[in-house]
């Protein structure tokens, strides 16, 4: 589990559903994995939430920049349930401060308690509108509390997941990435 | 018009102040918002006044919003006036616990001015 999940409620409601028959009714992810790990379901929720958000489309990248030595700024919701893992939103200071400016109409100088706060929210409507595009995971998996991590030179590494995408986007010169990592299915 | 007091409840101070401005460009006005970090805070604020809106998130530490909306209907706390859950929770599932819970309305994050003008202002309407 990660980042504190509040999931244990989902968890058990995931496993087994009895119907009107009593006859029970497992829900799993197992056989619609194609579905989830689409890739295709990442860029729309993406552009759902930069569009709705902030009023701006993105593009997507092939590649991250060199960060070099500034500030990075990344944001971690947790899923618990029929699906465990997370939903990881990484960008450099400055993006993270444009995307905080468009969100909510302020300027700021640096990487402030607000913006940490903005990337947060970013990255819970990420992972919520992209679960939200299945519907076993949007009722049977649950989202924790954003937590945000700002510091230099670090790296964040996910030991053998189940499937893992990562994509880069870009909307007017501001970089940044959003992973799924998924690592357990039930 | 009288003014408007809106409760609005929600760990992220960003999103209250999003959902603060989509409230004003919904055309709420004369607007007074009270915000609340949680969903014990917001208990705190009913205690202590009386509102017109409710808005909250239901994700949240310490209290989340639908035992928030719980609490309310068990105390009494704001009998009447109408409670608008904003959340990135969108299953059926999620908003029929919200409806049974005593909300009146769900918004889903992320979301459009446009949108919290027609889902809140008909609640503000018909309550005021």
């Amino acid at each position: 589990m990660l980042n504190g999940v509040r999931g244990g409620s989902y968890a058990r409601s995931a496993v087994s559903v009895k119907n009107e028959g009593e006859r029970t009714m497992s829900v799993s992810l197992r056989e619609s994995v194609q579905t989830v790990s689409d890739p295709r379901s990442l860029d729309a929720s993406v552009e759902e939430v930069f569009q709705m958000m902030l009023g701006v489309s993105c593009q997507r990248e092939d590649a991250y920049p060199d960060p070099g030595q500034s500030e990075s700024v990344t944001a971690v919701v947790g899923f618990g349930g029929l699906l465990s893992g997370a939903c990881v939103f990484r960008s450099q200071g400055e993006a993270a401060v444009k995307i905080a400016a468009h969100m909510t109409g302020m300027e700021f100088d640096s990487v402030d308690g607000t913006v940490k706060d903005a990337i947060g929210e970013i990255c819970n409507m990420l992972a919520g509108t992209w679960k939200g595009k299945v519907p076993e995971l949007a009722a049977h998996c649950g989202l924790s509390v954003p937590a945000v991590i700002t510091g230099r030179d670090y790296n964040l590494h996910v030991q053998a997941p189940e499937f893992q995408l990562n994509h880069v986007y870009s909307f007017e010169g501001a970089h940044f990435a959003v992973t799924i990592v998924c690592d357990g299915l039930q | 018009m009288s003014e408007i007091h809106t409760l609005i409840v929600d760990d992220s101070s960003v999103m209250r102040k999003i959902v603060e401005r989509a409230l004003r460009q919904a055309g709420l006005d004369p607007l007074v918002v009270h915000e609340a970090g949680s969903g014990v805070e917001g208990l705190d604020v009913l205690k202590s006044r009386q509102v017109d809106l409710i808005l909250s998130d239901i994700n949240m530490p310490s209290m989340d919003g639908l035992e928030f909306l719980r609490q309310i209907q068990a105390q009494n706390l704001a009998p009447g006036v109408p409670v608008v859950m904003i959340t990135t929770e969108s299953s059926e599932e999620h908003v029929k616990q919200a409806i049974q819970a005593g909300a009146r309305g769900y918004i889903r994050k992320p979301f459009t001015a446009e949108q919290v003008k027609e889902r809140v202002l008909p609640l503000v309407h018909a309550a005021v």
